[in-house]
C-alpha cells in the first residue's frame, strides 16, 4: 500500500478496510482473543467473582501532546476507572473513528502508544472496531475504550460511607494534563515545562489491597480536577471537606503555566493520579506504599472530612479560608 | 482586567517579540510597549504583552521588607511558646 | 527568579494581618466599617483566592468597585458581537467574555449555533487569524481597562504596517480615573480609602490618583495582586487614616513609576480618543471609554459594519450601581437570588465569578 493517509475506503468493509485491519491492529494486537477476528471476545471469568465495568471516549485535541498521545489516553483513562472501583483491569474494547486525511504515521504512533500502556497496564486488547468518516467530521480521530475489571475482595466504596475526621489523599501533583493539553493549543503558545501526567493507577490501588476496609472513597480527577470530585463527594451530604493550600502538591511547571493563563489549577484535569478518602489512621500506610511507585512520587494527604455539610473549603497562604466552588463550563483563560 | 505575571526575558528578537521564562515554563511575549528592552530583563507579562518593566531592585527590596515581617512573626511565636 | 512565591509567605502574612488588626483596634470608635473599595477585578479574584476578607477584623470592609471591565460591559455590547458572529464574522474574544449575558445569550450560546467565535489569550490572536485568512473578516471584542488597552492598540498598529485590512476592533474600552470620579462625586458615597490597580497604574502611572486623594481627601495605595501586597496595601491605608493623611502610596514600584509608561501612553493616545461609555449597573460615565479616533474608522468595527452599539436591555430593578458604590448589600437588591443569581446574573456583581453579590450568593448556599 502507498497511501499516506487514511481515506473513506478504508472504513468501507472491503479490501482496504481489510488491509487497514491487519496493518495497524492486527500487528500490535493480534494475538490472544483477536485472532482470526472474531465479532466478539470470550472470556474466561473467574467463578465467585464480581465483574466491574466501564466505558470512556476520548476526543482530546491536540492527539499529541507534550507528555503522551489521545492513544495513552484511551487506555489510562479507562484502567483508572476500573481501579478506582477497587477492580483489576483485564480487558479493553478499543474503537475508532477516523478522519480521512489522517496521516497513516499519526496514526501507528497513536497505536504504538496504546500497545505500548496496555502491555504495563496488564490488559489485553480484545475486541475493537474501526469507522472512518469524512473529513471534517471528527477532529484527526475519536476513541472509545471500554474496560472490564475483577473486583478486588474488600472495598466497598461510596460518598455515603464517609465520615467527619477522615482523611483526604492525592497520589501525586495535579492539573499537568489539563495544563499540557491547554498550553499545546495554537494561540496561546507556552512551551516546555508543563507535560501530560498520563498514567495507570491502578498498581496503586493494588498496593492498599490489605486496607481496603478503611477506604471509603477513590476516584481519578479528570475532567474539572480535584474541585468537582471533591465537591461530588459532599453535594447533599452531611459532611464537608477542609484543604490545606500548603498541602496541594502541584507540579512546578504546571503552575508557572496556570499562573500565566489565570487558571485554577483545582479545576484542571490529571489523567494519572487519583483521590483517597478513607479513615484517619491510613492516612500514612497508604502515602508510604504509594510514594514506592513512580506514579506514586509526590503523594500527599491534603485534606480532612469535616461536619460543615456541603461545601469543600480551602485553608489559603493567608490563613484565611475560601469556597473551592464545583468548575463552571470551559477551562479558559483569563485576564482579569 | 490586569493579570500580569513577572518573567524573565531570555530572548529579544528584532521584530519586537521575544520569549520569556518563569519556573521553566516558556511564553512568546510580544515587546513593543518596552522598547529597548534586554535579554535577562523582567518585565511583566499581560495577554501575551510585556506592558512594562519590572525593576529587580525594589522587588528585592520589598521582598526583603516581607521576609523581615516573617522573621519578626516566627520569633514572636517562639517567645509566645513556654 | 521566580518574584511570586516570596509574595505569598504564611508567615509573612501572619505579621501583617497582626499589625493591621493592632492599627484596625486602634482607630477611634465609628458608626460604621472602614470601607476600603478595591477597583480592579484582579484585585477581586485575589481577594477571593486567599480568603483576604476571612482574616480582617469585622471592623474593615471590602468593596469591590466597578472594575472588571468585562461585568460592566453593557448586554448591548454583547448583543452587538454575537450579531456580528451571527452574519458569518470570525469574532475573537477573551475568555472572560464567553459567559457573560447579552439580552437574549451569550457567545459561547452563539458559537454552539455555529458562530465563529475564537476564544484568544491575546489579542495577537485576531492579527494571526486576519494574516492567515484574508478572505474572512475578524472582528476582536476590545474590552478592558487600559492595561488591555494599550497591548489592544498595538495589535491595531501592527495591522497598518502590515497593510492588513480585514481586521477590526469592537471597542469597549474604559478608563479608571472617571469612574473613580463618578463614585467619589456621589454625596452618599462611603468609601474611606481607595486599593489601586496595580496594572492599571503600569501604564498610567501612580500621578493619576493625586486629584482624587488631594480632592477627595481619600488614601489612594497603589498595590500589587500577590496576598501578601494586598495585605501590606490595607496596611498602608490603615497607616494613612490612623495619621489623618490622604496621599498616594505606591507599593508596587517594582512595577510602578510616577508616570507610567510613556510609550504605551503615546500609542493609545495616538489611535484613541476619550468617548462617554456606558457601565452595566452603573449608567453613562462621561469620557470613561476610548473609541478609535475618525481616521482609524476603518479599523473600528462599527463603522465597517454599519452597525451601533445599543444599550441592551436591563433590569430596572437590578442595584448594581448602590452595591458598587458601597451604599447597599448584595441582599437589600430585590433581584438577589431570584432573578439574579450566577447561573442568571443579571448586573456585573452578579457576573463576575467573584463579584460581591457573587461572592455573597456562593456563601449563602
Amino acid at each position: 500500500m502507498s497511501e499516506t493517509t487514511i481515506q473513506l475506503g478504508h472504513g468501507g468493509g472491503g479490501l482496504l478496510s481489510r488491509d487497514l485491519i491487519h496493518r495497524e491492529i492486527m500487528s500490535r494486537f493480534g494475538e490472544g482473543a483477536l485472532k482470526g477476528l472474531p465479532d466478539g471476545a470470550t472470556l474466561p471469568v473467574p467463578a465467585c467473582r464480581d465483574l466491574v465495568f466501564t466505558t470512556d471516549s476520548y476526543v482530546v485535541q491536540p492527539l499529541e501532546f507534550p507528555g503522551g498521545t489521545i492513544g495513552d489516553l484511551a487506555v489510562h483513562g479507562t484502567v483508572n476507572d476500573l481501579a478506582v472501583c477497587g477492580a483489576v483491569p483485564r480487558w479493553l474494547s478499543l474503537a475508532l473513528i477516523l478522519e480521512e486525511g489522517l496521516p497513516f504515521a499519526t496514526l501507528g504512533r497513536i497505536l504504538d502508544a496504546v500497545r505500548t500502556a496496555a502491555a504495563d497496564c496488564g490488559v489485553a486488547v480484545v475486541t475493537g472496531d474501526t469507522k472512518v468518516v469524512g473529513r471534517g467530521q471528527c477532529d484527526g480521530m475519536y476513541i472509545n475504550t471500554s474496560g472490564i475489571g475483577e473486583k478486588m475482595a474488600g472495598f466497598e466504596l461510596g460518598v455515603d460511607r464517609v465520615r467527619p475526621g477522615d482523611v483526604v489523599l492525592v497520589s501525586g501533583p495535579v492539573g499537568d494534563h489539563g495544563m499540557a493539553v491547554l498550553a499545546a493549543r495554537e494561540g496561546i503558545r507556552i512551551t516546555h515545562g508543563v507535560s501530560s501526567d498520563t498514567a495507570p493507577v491502578h498498581r496503586l490501588v493494588q498496593s492498599i489491597g490489605d486496607l481496603a476496609p478503611q477506604v471509603r472513597f477513590m476516584r481519578d480527577p479528570t475532567r474539572g480536577g480535584l474541585a468537582a470530585v471533591l465537591n461530588e463527594v459532599v453535594e447533599d451530604q452531611a459532611v464537608g471537606i477542609l484543604l490545606d493550600e500548603a498541602a496541594l502538591p502541584f507540579s512546578i511547571g504546571a503552575k508557572a503555566a496556570a499562573e500565566m493563563l489565570g487558571i485554577d489549577l483545582l479545576q484542571v484535569a490529571s489523567e494519572g493520579r487519583m483521590i483517597l478518602i478513607g479513615a484517619p489512621d491510613i492516612s500514612r500506610p497508604v502515602l508510604q506504599a504509594w510514594r514506592r511507585f513512580p506514579e506514586g512520587h509526590g503523594a500527599a494527604q491534603i485534606g480532612v472530612v469535616t461536619e460543615t455539610p456541603g461545601r469543600v473549603v480551602l485553608q489559603t497562604v493567608t490563613g484565611g479560608r475560601r469556597l473551592v466552588d464545583v468548575p463552571r463550563g470551559e477551562l479558559l483563560p483569563r485576564i482579569c | 482586567m490586569c493579570l500580569a505575571i513577572p518573567m524573565k526575558l531570555i530572548e529579544v528578537r528584532s521584530d519586537g517579540t521575544g520569549v520569556g521564562e518563569l519556573d521553566g515554563s516558556r511564553h512568546e511575549v510580544n515587546l513593543c510597549l518596552v522598547p529597548g528592552i534586554a535579554v535577562g530583563a523582567y518585565v511583566v507579562v499581560h495577554a501575551g504583552f510585556a506592558i512594562e518593566r519590572m525593576n529587580e531592585a525594589e522587588a528585592n527590596t520589598i521582598l526583603s521588607v516581607f521576609q523581615e515581617i516573617a522573621e519578626w512573626q516566627k520569633q514572636a511565636v517562639e517567645a509566645g511558646k513556654p | 527568579m521566580n518574584y511570586i512565591e516570596g509574595f505569598r509567605n504564611p508567615e509573612a502574612a501572619r505579621g501583617i494581618r497582626s499589625r493591621v488588626e493592632a492599627l484596625a483596634a486602634g482607630l477611634p470608635a465609628r458608626d460604621r466599617p472602614v470601607n476600603i473599595m478595591e477597583v480592579c477585578g484582579s484585585h477581586t479574584m485575589a481577594i477571593a483566592r486567599y480568603g483576604i476578607r476571612d482574616v480582617l477584623p469585622g471592623t474593615i470592609n471590602l468593596i469591590s468597585g466597578p472594575g472588571c471591565p468585562v461585568c460592566v460591559t453593557p448586554a448591548g455590547y454583547l448583543d452587538a458581537a454575537i450579531a456580528l458572529a451571527d452574519r458569518g464574522v470570525t469574532v475573537v474574544s477573551f475568555g472572560d467574555m464567553i459567559q457573560v449575558p447579552g439580552s437574549s445569550g451569550t457567545l459561547a450560546a452563539s458559537r454552539s449555533r455555529g458562530g465563529r467565535i475564537e476564544v484568544g489569550y491575546s489579542p495577537m490572536r485576531a492579527l494571526e487569524l486576519a494574516e492567515t485568512h484574508p478572505d474572512r473578516e475578524v472582528v476582536f471584542l476590545a474590552v478592558g481597562f487600559e492595561t488591555t488597552t494599550a497591548p489592544v492598540v498595538s495589535i491595531v498598529d501592527l495591522a497598518i504596517r502590515r497593510g492588513v485590512k480585514n481586521l477590526s476592533l469592537l471597542t469597549a474600552f474604559k478608563r479608571v480615573p472617571p469612574a473613580l470620579t463618578a463614585l467619589l462625586a456621589d454625596p452618599d458615597i462611603r468609601i474611606d480609602a481607595f486599593l489601586c490597580p496595580a496594572h492599571v497604574s503600569a501604564i498610567i502611572g501612580a500621578d493619576a490618583y493625586r486629584p482624587f486623594a488631594e480632592r477627595y481627601k481619600v488614601p489612594c495605595v497603589i498595590a500589587g495582586f500577590e496576598p501578601l501586597d494586598i495585605l501590606y496595601g490595607i496596611q498602608g491605608i490603615l497607616e494613612q487614616i490612623t495619621q489623618g493623611q490622604s496621599g498616594v502610596v505606591n507599593q508596587y514600584a517594582r512595577v510602578v513609576t510616577a508616570g507610567g509608561n510613556r510609550h504605551a501612553q503615546a500609542l493609545m493616545d495616538h489611535y484613541l480618543e476619550p468617548a462617554d461609555a456606558v457601565w452595566r449597573g452603573i449608567g453613562m460615565i462621561p469620557a470613561s471609554g476610548l473609541r478609535l479616533r475618525p481616521e482609524y474608522s476603518a479599523y473600528d468595527a462599527e463603522h465597517k459594519f454599519g452597525i451601533r452599539v445599543e444599550a441592551g436591555h436591563e433590569n430596572p430593578a437590578c442595584a448594581c450601581g448602590d452595591v458598587l458604590k458601597g451604599k447597599q448589600r448584595p441582599p437589600d437588591c430585590r433581584l438577589f437570588g431570584s432573578a439574579c443569581s450566577p447561573e442568571h446574573p443579571v448586573g456585573p456583581c452578579m457576573v463576575s465569578s467573584e463579584g460581591t453579590c457573587a461572592a455573597y450568593f456562593k456563601y449563602l448556599r
